[in-house]
Formats: structure tokens, sequence, C-alpha cells
């Protein structure tokens, strides 16, 4: 790949989505679009870019944008995220939104919805006690492809082997082959929403829960300080952060800060002590 | 260190297993059908089993029948093995007292994360 084309789609994926791509990434490049090229009736990468230059196609920058995505996921990833929401987020706010009986959580970057599904089966292990509540659940991604099969509930045997409990398997997914299919009950408690983090927060509204896993470590530092700053805005300064395993608030911003033995987990740095109280291992 | 029985007729899924398991640092042990197994965990019972379902002899639903009967032992984890992938299949090995269940084919990813949920790791 010609250098001046690796620049051109490296400007390109950085203005889009926030993705950075070293130079010793150029395999990625030519593994992921190259078979895009392909698809579309073209000779390969370099013509590709060819056409990219020449139009400025909207759909085709489009294409290569979500091409270009690493859309990983599984259902209770890490665990430790999901234990902390159930035993120590949940009790707390349970007690702290009595009055308006109303919980908001942002998934901000689902991919293929194992993660905010995922909180829907806590909420519907639990139903009893969130029987007059209002639960919202909205998960997005920039990627309309992923969001097509988080909103189908459509999963593989590989994929509803990774970190879901056989328990929860045959309560809530019909089989079909080899495809697993989540029930309508589960799939209705969660809202889909094309969305790139790039773009403002506002049309969202507030969160009391923001989960933004796994979608920082792919942006440069800039780009990961005034995502997790304006994700500070989306919530009150009892809200709580959770982050994938390899990424962290530490040099990237003072508006939030880990609490102390709970992996993955931050608060506003503004929160009071008795809202750290509630959650510090 | 934990021990993990691995009850399987093939020697390969026997050997793929072992391997992904002492890396997880299990200690293996290794039985040919339900009957060879149930003789082991006579002698010395494993902290987990790993259980396939069709094998010669004893197939692994009445390993895990004649196991759980068992009164007076300490009971081990019992994770199923098995390409049987239906939910009647999956429901029935619950039933019986199972902990988890794979379907084959499994990975090492697939392996840890079933250990992790029955509270091995
Ligand atoms: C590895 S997945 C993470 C999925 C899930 N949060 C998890 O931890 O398992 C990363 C997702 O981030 C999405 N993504 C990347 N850049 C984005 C952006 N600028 N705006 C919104 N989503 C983005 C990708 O489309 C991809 O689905």
């Amino acid at each position: 790949m010609k250098p001046q084309d690796f620049e051109f789609l490296s400007k390109l994926l950085k203005r889009r989505s926030g993705l950075m791509l070293n130079p010793d990434k150029v395999y990625l490049l030519e593994s992921r679009l190259t078979p895009l090229a392909r698809r579309m009736g073209m000779e390969g990468l370099d013509a590709l870019v060819e056409e990219l230059r020449r139009t400025g196609s909207e759909t085709l920058t489009r294409d290569v944008t979500e091409a270009m995505t690493t859309n990983e996921s599984f259902f209770f990833r890490d665990r430790t995220p999901f234990d902390l929401f159930r035993d120590q987020v949940l009790p707390a706010l349970k007690k702290r939104r009595a009055a308006t009986r109303k919980i908001r959580i942002w998934c901000a970057a689902c991919s293929t919805g194992q993660e905010p599904y995922s909180l829907a089966f806590i909420f519907k292990e639990q139903e009893f006690q969130w029987r007059d509540w209002t639960i919202e659940i909205i998960g997005t991604d920039l990627s309309r492809s992923v969001l097509d099969k988080a909103r189908s509930g459509l999963y593989s045997q590989f994929e509803v082997q990774r970190g879901l409990p056989i328990k929860l398997l045959m309560k809530y997914f019909n089989q079909d082959g080899d495809v697993w299919e989540l029930s309508e009950e589960i799939r209705k408690m969660v809202t889909f929403r094309e969305f790139n983090l790039l773009d403002s927060f506002a049309p969202l509204g507030k969160f009391d829960v923001v989960y933004c896993r796994n979608v920082l470590i792919y942006f440069d530092q800039a780009t990961k300080t005034n995502v997790l700053e304006r994700v500070r805005e989306v919530m009150p300064s009892d809200g709580t952060l959770f982050l994938g395993a390899a990424e962290t608030v530490l040099g990237i911003t003072d508006r939030f800060r880990p609490v102390r033995g709970q992996r993955g987990m931050y608060l506003p740095s503004d929160a009071t002590d008795e809202v750290m109280a509630a959650v510090v291992a | 260190m934990r021990s993990c029985l691995v009850v399987d007729d093939s020697k390969v899924i026997r050997r793929v297993a072992r391997r992904i398991l002492e890396e997880l640092d299990f200690t293996i042990e290794e039985a040919v059908d339900g009957k060879d197994a149930l003789t082991q965990c006579e002698r010395e019972m494993p902290d987990v089993v790993l259980l396939d379902w069709n094998m010669p002899v004893m197939d692994g639903l009445e390993f895990l029948k004649a196991i759980r009967s068992m009164s007076n032992v300490r009971q081990p984890i019992v994770v199923f093995c098995t390409t049987e992938n239906d939910m009647s299949h999956i429901r029935t090995a619950m039933e019986a007292g199972a902990d988890e269940y794979i379907m084959k084919p499994f990975d090492r990813e697939i392996i840890e994360a079933k250990f992790a949920q029955v509270g091995l790791m």
C-alpha cells in the first residue's frame, strides 16, 4: 500500500470514527478493506482509495468506517462489571431513585448487543423488585450492521457459550438449529440506536449508568479525554461509569475517579462520600 | 491446585481438554467412559468432572445420575461437554444435576468462561 494512501485512509478514519491507526497496522487496512473492495466489484484496495478520493462518496466512506471497526463482544464480558452493577450499583440506585423510580443506562458502543442484553437479564432476574419502575437500557453504536444483529437477537452457538450461564440460555432463548434467538421479553427491554461517539451527546438525555467499554482503546489520547469528559456531562454526580479491562481514566481525565477495589468502575470526581461509600470494596 | 476428571471416549478430545485445563492450573485425570469415571471417583473424588454424553459402556447421563445418588461423598461440580446441542438434552442434563453445559466444539475461552461461571476460577 502506498504511504499516501495509508495517510489518506487513516485521516479519514480518525475523522469519522476516532479510530487511530499507526503505520504498523497497514495489514489491518488491507485485510479488512480488500474484501469490501472486491464485494463492490473493484480490483483491490488501490481502486477503493482511488474511488474515495475521486467521489468522496458518503456511502463508501461509511462502509469503510464500519469495516474497520472491531465488533467483538460477549455476554457478561469480564463478569465483574456486571456483578458490581447487580450487587453494588443497583441496590444503591434503588434507594436514591426511590422518588422517581426511573433508571436510565447507556451502553455507548454496544456492538452486537451482548452488553445491554446482559443488563436486561439482571433486571429480568429480579423482576419483582422493579415492577413499578421505568428502566431504560439504550445501546448505541456507529455501525449499522452490528445494530441490525443486536436487534435481531440471533446468536450463534459459539456466541451463546461465551459468558452466558446455561440457565439463562434455557430461560430466555429459543433454538433454531445452530441459531439461538433471544426471547421477545428481553429484546424489548433494550432500545438500539445508531450513534457516533464523536457527535454531541445532547440528543441522548441523561444517564445514571454508562458502559463505555472496549471502544476508547481505539482512540488517541485527546479523543479519549474528550469522550469521557462529555460522558461526565450526561450523568448526575451520583452516576457510574464502567470502562473495559484495558481502559482507565487515570492520565486521561480528572472528572472521574476509580473506585477502590472495584475494577473497571468509576465515579464522577465530585461524587459525595456517601455515594462512594455505597460502592467501595 | 484443583483436580478435574476429563471423561470422553475420544482420545483427541481428552488431549485437547487436558491441554486447556492444565494451562488453567488444574491437575487432570482421564476416563474413557462413565464406568471408568465412576470407578475413579470412588477412589478419589475430583473437584470437577468434564463430561461427554455419548460413550460406550456407560454414558455421561448415567454417570451423572450415579454420582448424584451417592451419599456421604463430596459432590463434584459436573460440566457436560457434548455434541448434543438441543434444548431437551440440556434440560435433561440440568435436571439430573449438571452444573453447566458446553456444546461442542469448544475452545479455551468457552471452557474458561464456563468454569468461571461455576466458581472454579
Ligand atoms: C469491541 S466493541 C465493544 C462492544 C462492547 N462494549 C464490549 O465491551 O463487549 C467496539 C464497538 O465500538 C464501536 N465504535 C467504534 N468507534 C465508534 C464511535 N466513534 N462511535 C460509536 N461506536 C463506535 C464499534 O462499531 C464496535 O462495535
